[in-house]
């Protein structure tokens, strides 16, 4: 059984920047606005002083921005010094990870007040040396070398699910019209546009250069276009991967009893879980992600709550197929249903599992170290009524963020509760 | 046994000798394939290294269409695609590698399953050339 926290940990408040393609902005800019975002949320507001300790959440600004040892120089640029501040490093988990850290400080009871940061600045670099930067969160002695790509690894696993259950391919395709369709509610996201919003404007960018317009039934029919939609990883289409993106989050965790002194509607992380596996191929099962299965597991123990007690979440998404592997991981849907629930609109905002409500790392953009800090910020949103036209309905008790490394190699889940 | 045999470069170096090497556990007689030093199974470190056979069967694939740098440089890129899979070895273990020999004009017709069997392949040239671990259909 996991163990609860020795006590209660509040978020109590949240920022991001934009996500997206920002040439003019350094990281340290993107977590500038982040950090003051989120110091205008907090209610009672906060002096910066009161923070004891930052973790954040970065995956490899030593390649992106030919910056390593990033925690204090961001810890300098919000005016926190000398507070103790730490990098973390766990690929595109970085930033849940660096929650998690969070989190269990203050359960320890040395600190109080921490910030939690995510940050990556990755469109500097051309395409192919981001391909070979992210490359790096997979085993380049056993991987690499095979040919693996990302998008690759979550083909081979999207190649071994598609088979495994006979499940349509079409699935995939209905993820990221869904996530789409979300993130064009999100003026956050990078792609702030459905998939039919693309079609319109890639039929206006045509008549304004004097070509054919193209012309598609739907959304699937552009989808399957291999013009619009070219393969990158078989199965997989340009349209199943998240973006290459800039972008920010910042939250700030207090221990509970002094939750009072910031805001009146804190939202309490009552499960936190992580585990670990080895390289893709080592695993039993090549259709799921054995170590979000097993994070969950222990997210869920510590809460005391099930996935039925979810009422919506934000997972990692940073294929299609990785979201509908998610929902089973979850225990959201039992294994090999997730590819129906996704055709079925089960997933979708007005369905019985809402998923990934900001747009997900699919059209929200994939800064990959600020991802999973990222995700806190559309949980404090809906859970706040400030999603505006992608708000939820209801009273949302429960949320979890699923936020994974590599191929699974890390996976952290958090699960989180609104009391008022 | 910690010795030169089971070290994490001799995998490359056995293949640089046409060699598939694995290890075999001498406690519970798990194989592990590349080798390993500690047993994951029981944790033992009496392991000693052996010889696959090279022989197993497509478990997964992709085809990739945007290759990274290194294979981009071997002359791959979206009109000619490669195919990169997972190969569960007759021994147990699977192992990464890519897949030769095959037709990739409509990836459908690759099938998990198919019977495979080992070939080195050469990327790189001159200096930089390096031998790699292949499949290829048996």
């Amino acid at each position: 059984m996991a163990k609860k926290l020795s006590r209660g940990v509040a978020v109590v408040g949240v920022g991001m920047s934009k996500f997206g393609v920002f040439p003019e902005k350094t990281s340290r800019d993107l977590f500038v606005e982040a950090f003051q975002e989120l110091r205008q949320s907090v209610q009672k507001g906060f002096d910066p002083k009161d923070i004891e300790a930052f973790y954040m959440g970065n995956f490899t600004s030593d390649c992106f921005e030919n910056q390593a040892h990033l925690a204090p120089i961001m810890a300098s640029w919000v005016g926190i010094s000398p507070v103790e501040s730490t990098r973390i490093e766990d690929a595109c988990a970085s930033g849940g990870v660096a929650l998690r850290q969070g989190v269990l400080a203050i359960a320890s009871g040395e600190v109080d007040v921490v910030l939690v940061g995510g940050l990556e600045k990755m469109t500097d670099l051309p395409g192919a040396k981001v391909t070979d930067a992210l490359a790096l969160a997979a085993d380049s002695l056993f991987e690499i070398p095979a040919g693996f790509t990302f998008p690759g690894f979550y083909a081979a696993m999207a190649t071994a699910y598609l088979d495994q259950y006979k499940a349509d391919p079409d699935a995939l395709l209905r993820v990221g019209i869904k996530n789409h369709k979300n993130g064009g509610l999100n003026e956050k996201a990078q792609f702030n546009q459905s998939i039919k919003d693309v079609m319109i404007s890639k039929q206006r960018k045509a008549a304004q250069k004097g070509l054919p317009i193209p012309e598609w039934a739907d959304e699937m029919a552009f989808l399957k276009d291999p013009k619009a939609n070219p393969m990158i990883a078989w199965p997989l289409r340009l349209f199943d991967c998240s973006p290459v993106s800039d972008g920010a989050a910042a939250v700030l965790l207090v221990s509970e009893e002094m939750a009072a002194k910031f805001t009146d509607e804190p939202i309490f992380v009552v499960g936190s879980g992580q585990a670990s596996d080895g390289a893709l191929a080592e695993r039993a099962s090549l259709s799921e992600i054995p170590a979000a299965a097993k994070a969950s597991r222990r997210a869920y123990e510590m809460a005391g709550l099930t996935p039925d007690d979810i009422d919506f979440a934000e997972v990692h998404d940073c294929f299609t197929i990785a979201e509908i592997m998610a929902t089973e991981d979850l225990g959201f849907f039992p294994r090999g249903e997730g590819w129906k629930a996704a055709m079925q609109g089960q997933t979708a905002h007005d369905g019985s599992h809402p998923i990934n409500t900001s747009g997900g790392l699919k059209s929200k953009g994939h800064p990959v170290g600020a991802s999973g800090v990222g995700q806190v910020v559309e949980v404090w949103k809906q859970m706040h009524g400030l999603a505006g036209e992608r708000q939820l309905c209801g009273n949302l008790r429960h949320a979890l963020t699923h936020n994974v490394g590599g191929t699974g190699q890390t996976c952290v889940v958090h699960i989180f509760e609104k009391r008022n | 046994m910690t010795d030169q045999a089971l070290r994490s470069k001799a995998f490359d170096q056995a293949i640089a000798e046409d060699v598939l090497i694995g290890s075999r556990c001498l406690v519970c007689g798990n194989i592990s394939v590349p080798q390993r030093q500690i047993c994951p199974n029981c944790h033992s470190d009496q392991v000693e290294r052996i010889q696959v056979n090279g022989i197993g069967t497509l478990a997964t694939f992709t085809v990739i269409y945007v290759p990274p740098t290194s294979m981009a440089d071997a002359g791959y890129n979206a009109k000619n695609p490669y195919c990169v899979g997972i190969v569960a070895l007759q021994e147990g273990p699977r192992i990464s590698a890519q897949i030769v020999g095959l037709d990739l004009s409509d990836p459908a017709t690759i099938k998990i399953g198919m019977p495979l069997k080992q070939t080195f392949v050469v990327r790189g040239e001159g200096e930089s050339a390096k031998k790699f671990l292949a499949f290829e259909p048996a």
